[in-house]
């Protein structure tokens, strides 16, 4: 672990409204290590989606500095991948096709059996093989977010921002995608940031959870997960899980401006 | 037996249309002035085949010309549209308010301002009659892409046309189809206005008109007949454009 692959240094970003500037972030700091996975969990609307935009080089900061790789990030970049709550696949390309669509805007040279060969090998490890030619249309919707999670990664970013990847889908076919992110983390290194709602994700995937304030958001609380790589979900059971979700949570109440312990009827 | 249901199903209805027809007048003891039936149509497209086969020929290659500046000139104005707001909010009001005003009128103006050009002129005005559903619904298609559709490339730095040509084209397909299918009527509407309001001679318009001029009204209604089997013929070739170019977004039946 050497420098920090991602660093937002002091970030302050207000969107310009009708009825005057709403500011979402204000002085946020945050770093992560090269191969690690941060969540990000905070109230709804706390600018966490903005954040991904940030990073991803999609929007520019008011004031403040994010710097991916020792390098201040002013453009979008090739070395970035990027996942949403909607699977966005191309309903007119197949799930193959769909796969491959970052390969031709990054990788335009490389030969269409390479592009394919790469496609199939993480096709195969969220269990897609034999769908590869079907329509989007025609996958369920955890099927349809494992295929857009193979697009993000086809390309092999140094960074993947997840914006509530799983947010969308049944607890069951959530628990299944989290054990396939995991999956994909041990066969594919990448340093990934990922936006959640859910603290028992944040928990299984992260190895550091950041807890986001309330509008205008700013780094609240750090955890620092320390749970081994090879986790199954069973960790969520233990003890020392439990307590961290106990902690998050209350960070999250401080957040939304309640006392902790207290439940708001 | 598919392929037979699809050909069966239409053809059978259209001889119950037919015989419906013919019932009525038949039944009624219509004249052929007040309403010709079908069996009076088979002598008049008879009489006349060669003037139907020249006319519409005429009729139909003028149409197939108005609707492609349309397509052209439609494209490129739902581009502009669908990409630029403030173009968007400067020419929805003009393009609405031209397209309020009867093209019945634009006929004599249209026909003044090009004395002679008649072939110009009837595709002139098949062209604006067609052209507002095209760009409508390509800038309503390019406007309302989701921006995630657009961030999945963006973000990795693509550029503003491999965007268009990978995302926004293909997304924008259906919602093109779907008007060009309106189009495709609005274009012959638009060439037998000309040739009916200013007739010069040329097209199924004329020889319309010159049933009425010499009372043959059977020969009136044959060439209704006529333009409403060029409008189907032309109608299917863009269904079947419809299913090479956008095929993906028709789901399929169990």
């Amino acid at each position: 672990m050497g420098e920090p692959l991602i660093q937002i240094k002091g970030v302050t970003h207000a969107y310009q409204t009708a009825a005057g500037p709403l500011p979402v972030l204000r002085d946020l700091n945050l770093s992560v290590p090269e191969g690690e996975f941060c969540a990000v969990v905070g109230p709804s609307g706390c600018g966490k989606s903005t954040l991904t935009r940030l990073i991803a080089g999609l929007m520019k900061p008011d004031t403040g500095e994010v710097w991916l790789h020792g390098e201040r990030v002013t453009s979008p970049r090739k070395t970035v991948g990027m996942a949403f709550q909607n699977p966005v696949l191309l309903e007119w390309r197949s799930i193959l096709d769909n796969v491959i669509l970052p390969l031709e805007i990054v990788a335009p040279g490389m030969s269409r059996r390479d592009r394919v060969a790469r496609a199939e090998e993480l096709l195969s490890l969220v269990g897609l093989v034999g769908f590869e030619d079907k329509r989007p249309s025609e996958l369920s919707g955890g099927m349809r977010q494992r295929a857009s999670l193979c697009r993000s990664i086809v390309h092999k970013p140094d960074v993947l921002i997840m914006d509530e990847p799983f947010g969308a889908l049944d607890a069951f076919t959530r628990e299944d995608l989290w054990q396939t992110m995991h999956d994909l983390r041990m066969n594919e290194p990448f340093t990934a940031l990922l936006i959640t709602h859910d603290l028992r994700e944040s928990v299984f995937l992260a190895d550091e959870v950041v807890v986001l304030s309330g509008r205008p958001a700013t780094a609240q609380h750090v955890l620092k997960v320390g749970l081994p790589q090879d986790r199954t979900l069973d960790v969520l059971y233990e003890p020392r899980a439990v307590d961290m979700l106990h902690v998050l949570r209350d960070q999250i109440q401080i957040a939304q401006g309640r006392t902790p312990g207290k439940d708001a009827a | 037996m598919m392929v037979l249901r699809k050909i069966a199903v239409p053809v059978i209805a259209m001889i119950v249309f037919l015989a419906g027809w013919e019932a009525l007048v038949w039944v009624n003891g219509w004249p052929n002035y007040k309403m010709a039936s079908p069996s009076d149509l088979w002598p008049a497209f008879w009489k006349y085949r060669w003037l139907f086969l020249e006319y519409g020929w005429q009729t139909l290659w003028r149409t197939v010309a108005g609707l492609m500046l349309a397509v052209v000139f439609g494209v490129a104005l739902g581009m502009v549209m669908g990409f630029s707001r403030t173009m968007r909010d400067a020419l929805y009001p003009l393009l609405v308010g031209f397209n309020a005003i009867p093209k019945a009128t634009v006929v004599p103006i249209i026909a003044l301002m090009f004395v002679g050009h008649h072939d110009m002129n009837t595709i002139l005005i098949a062209f604006m009659i067609s052209f507002f559903p095209i760009a409508v619904s390509v800038s309503i298609g390019l406007s309302t892409l989701e921006p995630e559709y657009r961030d999945i490339l963006r973000s990795l730095g693509a550029s503003k046309l491999t965007i268009f040509r990978k995302i926004a084209l293909p997304k924008t397909l259906p919602e093109f189809f779907g008007a060009l299918k309106v189009s495709v009527t609005l274009a012959f509407i638009g060439t037998n206005l000309m040739e009916i309001v200013e007739p010069h001679g040329k097209g199924l318009g004329h020889l319309f008109d010159s049933g009425k001029i010499s009372a043959d009204y059977p020969l009136m209604f044959a060439v209704l007949i006529a333009l409403a089997f060029l409008g189907i013929v032309l109608f299917y070739i863009v269904v079947a454009l419809e299913r090479i170019f956008a095929g993906w977004a028709e789901r399929e039946h169990s």
